[in-house]
């Protein structure tokens, strides 16, 4: 727990404050942990690395949708564990595989080493896109994915500040939903 | 879709956070929920007549003080297993003092009375009427507890349902105690802490299927 922890705690608290810069390197860094946990859990019982991807990609979107639930007086790492671990188990549930053949407690192994080979998940933004509410689309369009300020995207088409930000939010959140939905399945 | 797509859409423009979300949530949650179980008790079955007098007082406040202790107990607990792992942080046991507590009382004030009595102190006027009432009271603040969680984080789903159950339960009971004229202690023992058990019952058995995230 204490290789990364320090460093990846003050990337999130960063992020959390609105860095952007930090909150990227904090994904980046926790999406290969993530990808190398598993991967080690999944091959187990054979599946491809393709279910790791999604199953990992799930779980960002799921730390990003819930990351106000991570209280700065408590560790980090345990909090991503918790989760990564939550997402494996329902995982597992749900494509029906035995909880027995995947060792499940074992905290140290999502910072003992980083996995840099990403691959494609079945996840496909755009089509995940298309099934959002217009003005939803449209904000996390903007926001999210061109990179404009919410103050551009809101003049641009006529909402007001507040309605971008609750419609990127609201957004993402369906978006997670679905993932995790499609992950599932 | 290539994972750093998702990372470069999540981390741009990213939003700060109030840190102090997962707290004020549930908080107003459970002061809107002590609200609908006031409300709904003032609306179907009305305050008690009796409330001016002495006797009638000090034991609606016996019986708040075990409902406000369960909700207050189970709060705290509550706000720390919304959050992902907080299963391992803490002694959910200590949610059952109120329970224990009022067992107690209520067995020395049986031990007190003459045995002719028991059957009367148990069981009251309207047992039936509290053990119809709490839970039905309780659907509306249990909806909305579970409704926060959802918006939290939850990775034991069976005891943070339970625990759901339990404030919805303790909340109820806030306002049934309102109206409820049976003024004995084995009879709160007995009839409030068995709805409110059932009610925590009820949570553990529905919250993996309403929590799951």
């Amino acid at each position: 727990m204490t290789l990364n922890e320090a460093e990846l705690k003050q990337l999130m608290l960063a992020g959390l404050d609105g860095d952007s810069a930090a909150y990227r390197t904090l994904l980046d860094r926790l999406s290969k942990l993530l990808r190398s946990y598993y991967r080690a859990k999944l091959s187990r019982i054979g599946r491809e690395a393709t279910e790791a991807e999604d199953v990992m990609q799930d779980v960002l979107m799921a730390l990003h949708t819930r990351r106000h639930t991570y209280d700065p007086n408590e560790l980090f790492m345990p909090w991503v564990y918790a989760i990564a671990r939550y997402k494996l188990i329902d995982h597992l549930r749900r494509t029906r595989a035995s909880l027995a053949d995947v060792p499940l407690d074992d905290a140290g192994e999502l910072v003992a080493q980083e996995d840099h080979s990403g691959v494609e998940s079945g996840h496909d933004l755009e089509i995940l896109m298309r099934e959002l509410p217009d003005k939803m689309r449209y904000a996390i369009q903007c926001v999210k994915l061109d990179g404009l300020s919410v103050a551009e995207a809101a003049k641009r088409g006529g909402m007001s500040e507040s309605a971008i930000k609750v419609n990127v939010h609201r957004g993402l959140k369906i978006l997670a939903a679905s993932i995790a939905r499609e992950t599932k399945s | 879709m290539k994972t750093d797509e998702l990372i470069t859409m999540l981390s741009t423009n990213v939003e700060a956070v109030d840190r102090r979300r997962v707290v004020r949530e549930i908080g107003a949650t459970i002061a809107i929920g002590s609200l609908a179980a006031v409300g709904t008790m003032v609306l179907a079955l009305g305050l008690r007549g009796d409330l001016p007098q002495t006797g009638p007082l000090i034991f609606l406040l016996a019986k708040l003080a075990f409902a406000v202790g369960i909700v207050v107990l189970a709060s705290v607990y509550l706000m720390k297993l919304a959050r992902p792992g907080g299963e391992g942080r803490v002694a959910i046991t200590w949610a059952a003092l109120p329970f224990v507590a009022t067992m107690l009382l209520a067995v020395i004030s049986l031990a007190f009375a003459p045995t002719s009595h028991w059957n009367r102190m148990i069981m009251g006027d309207q047992w039936l009427e509290c053990l119809i009432s709490i839970p039905i009271i309780a659907v509306v603040p249990f909806a909305a507890v579970i409704w926060v969680l959802r918006r939290m984080a939850p990775t034991d789903l069976i005891r943070t349902g339970a625990l759901a159950g339990l404030v919805a339960g303790g909340l109820s009971a806030i306002g049934y105690a309102l109206h409820c004229t049976d003024d004995s202690l084995p009879f709160v023992a007995f009839w409030y802490g068995g709805t409110i058990v059932l009610c925590t019952l009820a949570g553990a058995t529905l919250g993996p299927r309403l929590l799951r995230w």
